[in-house]
């Protein structure tokens, strides 16, 4: 807590914490909506969204070290994904999209396990990032550095982030994937191919998931396990904003995104990722009882 | 009569099951410490399946009281200045008040949940105890923390733990065969089978899910101890809070054996503990990537586990030799729970 009186005597630091949180936040916040998408159509939690993340953040660093410029990567990133998420559901998803939670939370568990053991067994262990060269914005006499790349990343993702919105609400898929959000069977009836729907709704998230690793990879570090983490702050975003809610993700990632980046300052960077689950303990408790007063009142 | 008879038999199973395991350390010297692991494994399923299999509360998250006790026992052995078995009784005495003391405070808190919000706050709640363990210095940090050491040789310390932990495992057999024929045992399953119609009933249905918890927190917290002196060291993401593996394995182990059922998790404990031995001996640096793989086979694939898929080919076993206590005591109960079961699979 040392740390607390740099804060107090420089509000300057304030600034660059606020600042790097809203622009990692929207990353977050794009795992987030992934996840959103496909707890709202499929009715399963995907833990391994944040292995999704991480092989993204792997396409690209081999994608830079075999000369493709790491920002042009960012779309191959997504493409191998999707196939990735397209091959996945073939093989396991979509055996559990009707059975009990806890099937497909220990199923989708164990991908994400074996998809980390597989990154750290090809990939090594190692802590990888890729310099994209863009250079750093310095403001206030140089005393906040923003690079250029974080930048980049945010405004990608939020662009992203709309195209998504755009693309779910005016295409023929997009709108056969909301009619089997709203109601699986009646999309059937209507002639609504929903295994496909499905399909396409995981693909597609693994491809989201995949575009904001290639960023993360570009504006933070990767390393085979730090997927569970991303899985557990999009869950948290997902929880606290509701399903299908953008704006309401956005703004959520943001804040997460500045609560991560004051308790890593304040604590200690080793206590990071301990701030994160133990957040995550407390907002779920924190809605169990919101939930459990609303029952109280109705009794 | 029938009782008697049964009871002939179980007697005569129990002092067979004891008998070999008293005898299997001094036949596999070079094997005592896998032995030792087994009986851990068997002891990690059973305490799972309490809340996960009986009460349908899947705990990702349990893997903590068994890090509370390695840490308890470890840090008795190093500050009370006893002597070693003293300190480790005490050590193993404090760590199940503590894990039975966690359980009763965080019981109340998350399990109220339903679910997935459950299962995904256990999972929260093992991984920020690895991390707050390896932040902290008293306890020796990232780097872990040594009890102390066997005053003896090796292969007698591996023995003593093995004889300890089987124990532990046994003790736990009983009890829990004990207390799924009991009223206990009826609302664990009236839970898992429908909470709201439970609660509809009158029954208090988080008490007895926290009670639940707090006992498999007792057994989890008790075996804690002499795994840390088997093994020699306490590391907090490797051995005490190891979620994706010993938090992942119960799970695993529960639902290969089939989960719900006494002797489910005892027969998935020896079938994973064999496999993954093998894992580990033959598939260098890539068995990790192999037990993933079978989590997703088993879980897609073979969701209702050895029992399950015995119970659906053979019905008529089951009403010999599985539960006599409880079939003995609700024979029309069983039969329905049988058929249910059947249903569900076929």
């Amino acid at each position: 807590m040392d740390n607390l009186a740099i804060l107090a005597q420089a509000p300057v630091f304030n600034l660059q914490l606020l600042v790097d949180g809203v622009l990692i936040g929207a990353l977050f916040a794009l795992a987030a909506f992934g996840m959103a998408l496909v707890w709202g159509v499929l009715r399963i939690i995907n833990i391994a969204q944040g292995e999704f993340v991480m092989l993204g953040g792997y396409v690209v660093v081999y994608a830079a070290a075999a000369g493709v410029p790491p920002l042009a990567a960012v779309p191959l990133a997504a493409l191998a994904l999707y196939v990735l998420g397209w091959l996945l559901y073939r093989a396991v998803i979509w055996r559990v999209v009707d059975q009990d939670l806890f099937v497909s939370v220990l199923a989708t568990f164990g991908l994400s396990i074996l998809l980390q053991q597989l990154a750290n067994q090809l990939f090594g262990a190692n802590v990888r990032s890729v310099d994209p060269g863009l250079g750093t914005l310095l403001l206030v006499e140089g005393s906040i550095s923003v690079p250029y790349v974080k930048l980049v990343a945010f405004a990608a993702s939020l662009a992203l982030g709309v195209a998504l919105v755009l693309f779910l609400k005016r295409s023929r898929l997009g709108q056969a994937i909301r009619a089997t959000s709203q109601n699986a069977r009646a999309a059937r009836i209507v002639g609504v191919d929903t295994d496909r729907v499905f399909a396409s709704t995981f693909a597609l998230n693994a491809a989201i998931c995949g575009a904001a690793g290639a960023l993360v990879s570009m504006t933070w570090v990767i390393h085979p396990y730090f997927g569970l983490a991303y899985t557990v702050r999009a869950f948290m975003i997902v929880v606290v904003s509701g399903l299908g809610n953008l704006a309401g993700i956005v703004a959520w990632g943001a804040g997460l995104g500045v609560a991560e980046q004051y308790a890593g300052f304040l604590l200690g960077a080793q206590f990071q990722t301990a701030f994160v689950f133990g957040l995550l303990v407390v907002i779920l408790v924190a809605r169990q009882l919101a939930l459990h007063r609303r029952r109280m009142v109705l009794r | 009569m029938k009782r008697g008879a049964n009871a002939c038999r179980l007697a005569a199973l129990a002092a067979l099951v004891v008998a070999l395991g008293l005898v299997a350390p001094w036949v596999f010297p070079q094997a005592v410490t896998q032995l030792a692991f087994f009986w851990l494994m068997v002891l990690f399923a059973l305490t799972w399946d309490v809340l996960g299999g009986q009460t349908g509360y899947n705990s990702f998250g349990n893997v903590v009281f068994f890090g509370l006790g390695c840490y308890a026992t470890a840090l008795v052995q190093r500050d009370a200045g006893l002597s070693y078995f003293t300190s480790l009784a005490a050590g193993m005495g404090l760590s199940a008040l503590l894990a039975v003391a966690a359980a009763a405070l965080l019981g109340p808190l998350i399990l109220g949940m339903r679910g997935q919000y459950f299962a995904i706050a256990t999972l929260g709640l093992g991984t920020v105890a690895a991390d707050l363990f390896a932040g902290w210095d008293y306890v020796g940090g990232g780097s872990g923390i040594v009890p102390a050491l066997y005053p003896g040789p090796i292969g007698e310390r591996n023995r003593f733990f093995c004889y300890v932990l089987m124990a532990l495992a046994l003790l736990t057999f009983a009890s829990l065969r004990w207390l799924y024929g009991t009223r206990f045992g009826a609302v664990l399953n009236a839970i898992r089978d429908d909470e709201d119609k439970a609660e509809a009933m009158g029954l208090r249905t988080t008490r007895h899910k926290v009670a639940a918890w707090m006992l498999a927190a007792f057994f989890l917290g008790l075996a804690g101890g002499p795994v840390a002196g088997l093994v020699g060291f306490v590391d907090p993401r490797e051995l005490a809070f190891a979620g994706t593996s010993f938090g992942v394995w119960m799970v695993l182990m529960a639902v290969l054996g089939g989960k719900g059922t006494l002797w489910g998790p005892v027969i998935g404990a020896a079938v994973f503990h064999v496999t993954q031995e093998l894992f580990w001996t033959y598939l260098l640096g890539w068995q990790r990537v192999a037990l993933g793989l079978l989590i997703v086979v088993i879980v897609v694939f073979f969701p209702q586990g050895v029992l399950g898929w015995l119970r659906a080919q053979r019905p008529q076993w089951f009403h010999e030799t599985l539960d006599e206590g409880a079939a003995a005591a609700q024979p029309a109960q069983r039969d329905e729970a049988g058929m249910r079961a059947h249903e569900r699979t076929a």
